[in-house]
């Protein structure tokens, strides 16, 4: 049976077209046995791990399903059409700022962003990543935004527990500060640069008239 | 932006570069009045908690004008900063007195935001760096249009009175007997907005009738009625209704 359980989730995982859930498994297989369907899991993302092959099976928003491997995203792109077009930056840091700290208001959003972010809200609830839960009961009663379960399986996340912990960030954060500097050490002095180019800018417009 | 930033060096500041390209190019740079500090305290090479706030202020108002120069328009958010570095600057002029309890540090009103924002900055980045579903990583049904508009011509969209009418209908179906308690815990239309959504993420609709099977109280029922009249007006659902059978459909968008 054991060897029978796993198959048959295994079959199950192929047909469904979004993430199984444990509960959805149970239901199906009339199981109470939560135990036993999650060792069957485990060891059939070992088996697919283990594989290394065209996929493996991933645990995201709150269920399990199979994914193909980032590898060969390059050979899949030219068999199907592009989903959807990348994110913008603008787009993943209000998208960021939504994950961390929601439910949310706009107002709170742009004052962390300092800029306009209406335009980026709306793209974001069309393409399903973001959601507006309510009002909040203050003056205007603004819309209160939050993630979707869609946007956790874009980004294969497991549930929202799974972004890396704002200390995480920090130390990334911090690593990247450091070494961006670095690069900028050997640029020219962003002044001299904007004069020397505002100069050759009309040097250039002098010469063409000359021409 | 490190990358993008070398390539505007690249090919932007480079005298014989093209123009055109490097005048496009930085008006996507800095998108606002945060990026463009960002970018002067990296470059400065300075503590972020230890602003030479005179230094990078004038250094900002420089960048402003030369923006100005080149014809970009940019938002009042930058003007504003501006006067906010300012009025920090000025801040920092002022002596303090001996006697008078000391004061936070005024550049904090500046870096306080600036570190959130760092974070943000990096967690944003942490995102685009993992495998996206659709561009590196794909399931058996590239894009599942589980939120697709049923766009059948047996379909029509309803008006508020067909839903009065179907709300009625629902209500009568309530014995008297069960009456309102008033020491109950009432749920939030808010509350029961969050709940519907969830149901709805699941199943992408249901019907009328399936929205009130849970909650027989009369009480129940009105604020269920209410959150789904503000999710319609909130464009988080539609509602329409089959014309053979009457049975109407709430979806989700």
């Amino acid at each position: 049976m054991a060897d029978d359980l796993k198959y048959i989730i295994e079959s199950l995982l192929f047909v469904a077209e979004s993430p199984l859930t444990m509960d959805q498994l149970k239901g199906v297989l009339e199981a109470e046995d939560t135990q036993a369907i999650k060792a069957a899991v485990d060891e059939l993302i070992a088996e697919y791990d283990a594989r290394d092959g065209g996929f493996v099976l991933r645990q995201v928003a709150g269920g399990y399903q199979f994914r193909t491997q980032a590898r060969h995203n390059a050979w899949i792109k030219r068999l199907v059409k592009p989903s959807a077009p990348r994110l913008s930056r603008a787009a993943l840091e209000t998208l960021a700022i939504i994950a961390y700290n929601q439910p949310i208001i706009r107002s709170d959003i742009e004052h962390i962003r300092g800029v306009d972010s209406g335009g980026v809200l709306r793209m974001l609830m069309e393409r399903k990543l973001i959601r507006v839960l309510g009002r909040k009961e203050i003056p205007g009663r603004p819309l209160i935004y939050a993630t979707t379960k869609h946007f956790l399986e874009v980004f294969e996340l497991k549930d929202l527990k799974d972004l890396p912990t704002p200390k995480e960030i920090e130390e990334l954060g911090k690593s990247r500060l450091e070494s961006d500097a670095q690069e900028t050490y050997t640029a020219e002095d962003l002044s001299d640069a904007i004069n020397e180019t505002v100069g050759d800018r009309q040097d250039k417009t002098d010469d063409t008239k000359a021409e | 932006m490190s990358v993008t930033m070398d390539q505007i060096k690249g090919d932007g500041f480079d005298p014989g570069g093209d123009e055109e390209r490097y005048r496009v190019k930085l008006e996507n740079i800095f998108e606002g009045p945060m990026d463009l500090l960002v970018h002067l305290i990296k470059k400065a090479e300075v503590d972020i908690y230890d602003i030479p706030i005179s230094r990078i202020t004038e250094q900002y108002l420089a960048y402003l004008e030369w923006m100005k120069q080149m014809n970009i328009d940019f938002a009042g958010d930058f003007v504003l900063m501006a006067s906010t570095l300012t009025h920090i600057k000025s801040r920092m002029l002022l002596p303090t007195q001996l006697g008078e309890p000391e004061e936070e540090d005024p550049r904090l009103e500046i870096t306080r935001p600036l570190l959130e924002y760092l974070r943000i900055k990096s967690a944003a980045e942490q995102l685009a760096e993992r495998n996206l579903l659709g561009d590196s990583t794909f399931t058996r049904k590239p894009e599942p249009d589980l939120f697709k508009d049923v766009a059948d011509d047996q379909v029509i969209r309803i008006g508020l009175f067909e839903l009065i009418d179907a709300f009625q209908n629902i209500l009568d179906k309530v014995s008297s007997d069960h009456r309102v308690d008033l020491t109950r815990d009432r749920v939030s239309v808010q509350q029961r907005i969050r709940e519907l959504t969830e149901i709805l993420e699941e199943k992408a609709s249901m019907t009328f009738d399936e929205l009130f099977t849970e909650h027989r109280e009369r009480a129940d029922i009105i604020v269920t009625f209410l959150a789904i009249l503000e999710m319609a007006k909130l464009g988080l659902v539609h509602i329409a209704q089959h014309v053979p059978t009457g049975i109407i459909r709430i979806f989700f968008q």
